[in-house]
């Protein structure tokens, strides 16, 4: 998932190319072809469904065919009808609810956390001095790595699976959100000193508002991050969760319930991408207006 | 503007004396003594690498890291307009303009001094919608919400067209003839200084080099006589050599 396509959601709306080719007059029309145009043209609407829209129709062909054995990969409507009774059984919801309250748990603690070190660490020489490091040491451990430690500590439970969620989450909100932090404007410093601000309020309006683009970045990549562990601490040791759904539909070979699970993971990160970036355009709207 | 030079009198607002400012060997200002009358517009002209930011720096409070003795008075009451107009960009031009005023009635003023500037209805654009000479007003009215008894400016107009800086200085001279501040005004040309300013400082090694009353009545006209004579006198101490003015 491209969690980082910041500027790319919305470049496509800059309607320069084609929207001025419709202001030259016909007799002005020659003057085009000496002229090539590098920017890429007018957007294709939904142009972003295509790609999938082809997969499938692709994937349906295959399984009419019988070119595609169905024991390596269902047709799509048996995926759907599967889906169909595992939500009539109630399993999808109860695995689903699972999933998504480790996620939201591990994303909470690892929000928290990560922005609160970043606060200690952007504002003070003293708490970089001392946050900083174990942050950058830990970074350097891949957070999977991590879990056989999390296992004997805290146990196979929920309470390892969060962990290990909250601690891939707090690296990218840490980082994007110090670095942020520490890249506003000296010239912003200036300007509140010479009006006489208060340590609070500068907090208040200048830093945490400067700092805000590089938490949203930050959290993009967290919100990746998380289902990314998620679907690694489910499959090592869990009784219940989409993983866990996975893991055993693999023991029976039930290729369509693996493809179910894969669909909701999904539709998951990219659902909770859209909800972020709705959160991200509405708080930045002073910068998007750049774009427009 | 020359108008309130003689009657507000008694203490001056600024007073420096024997101001030393270095960065490592350099000594940018060496001893410099200077005072500013009440309600006095004073523009400071200089080489670039005089020292002119320096000084105002030193007056803004903006140097506690550079290297110097001195005896330094200032007002609590006084408000910097810098070289970029230094909005927020993520407050509304009516939150920059009070942005850091701490009072029940800042929105209402800060709506009064963006008319004043001439930009009544813009309250709610962001500082990105709006152009480069619509952005140092709203500078402008940020300083002059806090009724500064000194204003500091480095070369306000410095980044704006001809043209607008021509406006720009008819709404500088209206605005401060009403509210009446001191006024410091760096700037680099000789035309802007002699315009605006009661009084007309050279800095030049260190020191003041030249202190020039302006004894034209306002408004001034570019044309006039006297005009020439005083930019022709800045000019020789700024180091460049003119022609004679021709007597028209
Ligand atoms: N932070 C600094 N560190 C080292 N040297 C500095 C610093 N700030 C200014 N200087 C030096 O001090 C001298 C005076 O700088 P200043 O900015 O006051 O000049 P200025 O008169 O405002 O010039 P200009 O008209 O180009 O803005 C320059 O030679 C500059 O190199
Ligand atoms: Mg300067």
């Amino acid at each position: 998932m491209n969690a980082f396509s910041n500027t790319a959601a919305v470049a496509p709306n800059i309607p320069y190319a084609t929207d001025e080719r419709a202001l030259i007059s016909p007799a002005a029309e020659p003057r085009e072809t000496g002229t090539r145009r590098l920017a890429l043209g007018r957007t294709i609407p939904f142009g972003a469904l295509i790609g999938p829209a082809l997969l499938l129709v692709i994937w349906s062909i295959g399984s009419i065919a019988g070119l595609i054995d169905p024991r390596t990969l269902p047709a799509p409507w048996s995926v759907v009808g599967t889906a169909i009774d595992l939500i009539a059984e109630g399993k999808l919801q109860h695995h689903l609810m699972t999933s998504a309250w480790r996620a939201a748990q591990g994303l909470v603690f690892g929000v928290l956390i990560g922005t609160i070190l970043a606060l200690i660490s952007g504002l003070s020489r003293l708490g970089e001095a001392i946050i900083d490091g174990p942050v950058q040491i830990k970074r350097a451990i891949p957070t999977l790595a991590l879990i056989p430690l999390l296992m004997l500590w805290f146990g196979i439970g929920e309470g390892m699976k969060v962990t290990t969620i909250a601690l891939a989450v707090l690296i990218p909100i840490y980082i994007q959100t110090h670095s942020s932090l520490r890249s506003i404007d000296s010239r912003y410093v200036e300007l509140a000193q010479t009006l006489r601000m208060g340590y609070g309020e500068f907090i208040r309006q200048v830093i945490l508002p400067g700092a805000l683009p590089g938490f949203f970045l930050g959290l993009r990549f967290a919100v990746t991050y998380a289902w990314l562990s998620l679907v690694v601490v489910e499959q090592v040791n869990a009784t219940s969760g989409i993983g866990y759904m996975i893991d055993l539909a693999r023991n029976y070979g039930q290729t369509d319930i693996i493809i179910v699970g894969l669909v909701v993971y999904a539709l998951l990160g990219l659902a909770s991408d859209g909800i972020v970036r709705f959160f991200q355009e509405r708080s930045l709207s002073w910068r998007r207006t750049l774009a427009d | 503007m020359a108008s309130h030079l003689g009657g507000l009198s008694g203490a001056p607002v600024v007073r420096v004396e024997s101001l030393v400012r270095r960065f490592g060997p350099r000594t940018i200002l060496d001893g410099l003594s200077l005072d500013i009358e009440r309600g006095e517009f004073v523009a400071l002209l200089g080489r670039s690498g005089s020292g002119k930011s320096t000084l105002l720096r030193a007056r803004a409070d903006l140097d506690d890291k550079v290297s110097g003795s001195g005896r330094l008075e200032t007002p609590d009451k006084k408000s910097v307009v810098f070289q970029d107009a230094r909005l927020l960009p993520w407050k509304r031009v009516l939150e920059n303009v009070v942005f850091g005023l701490d009072l029940p009635e800042a929105a209402e003023r800060g709506r009064v001094a963006l008319e004043e500037v001439g930009l009544s209805g813009r309250e709610n654009a962001w500082p990105v919608e709006l152009s480069g000479g619509e952005q140092q007003r709203v500078a402008l009215a940020r300083s002059l919400v806090r009724d500064p008894e000194l204003l500091l400016a480095d070369e306000p107009f410095g980044a704006l067209d001809a043209l607008t800086r021509l406006r720009m200085h008819d709404l500088l001279r209206q605005l401060c003839a009403r509210h009446q501040p001191a006024v410091l005004l760096v700037t680099h040309d000789v035309d802007e200084a002699v315009t605006l300013a009661d009084r007309v400082l050279v800095l030049d090694n260190g020191g003041i080099a030249a202190d020039i009353a302006i004894d034209i009545p306002t408004p001034r006209d570019h044309g006039d006589r006297r005009f020439g004579e005083i930019r022709s006198q800045l000019l020789r101490h700024l180091g460049v050599e003119t022609k004679p003015v021709l007597p028209v």
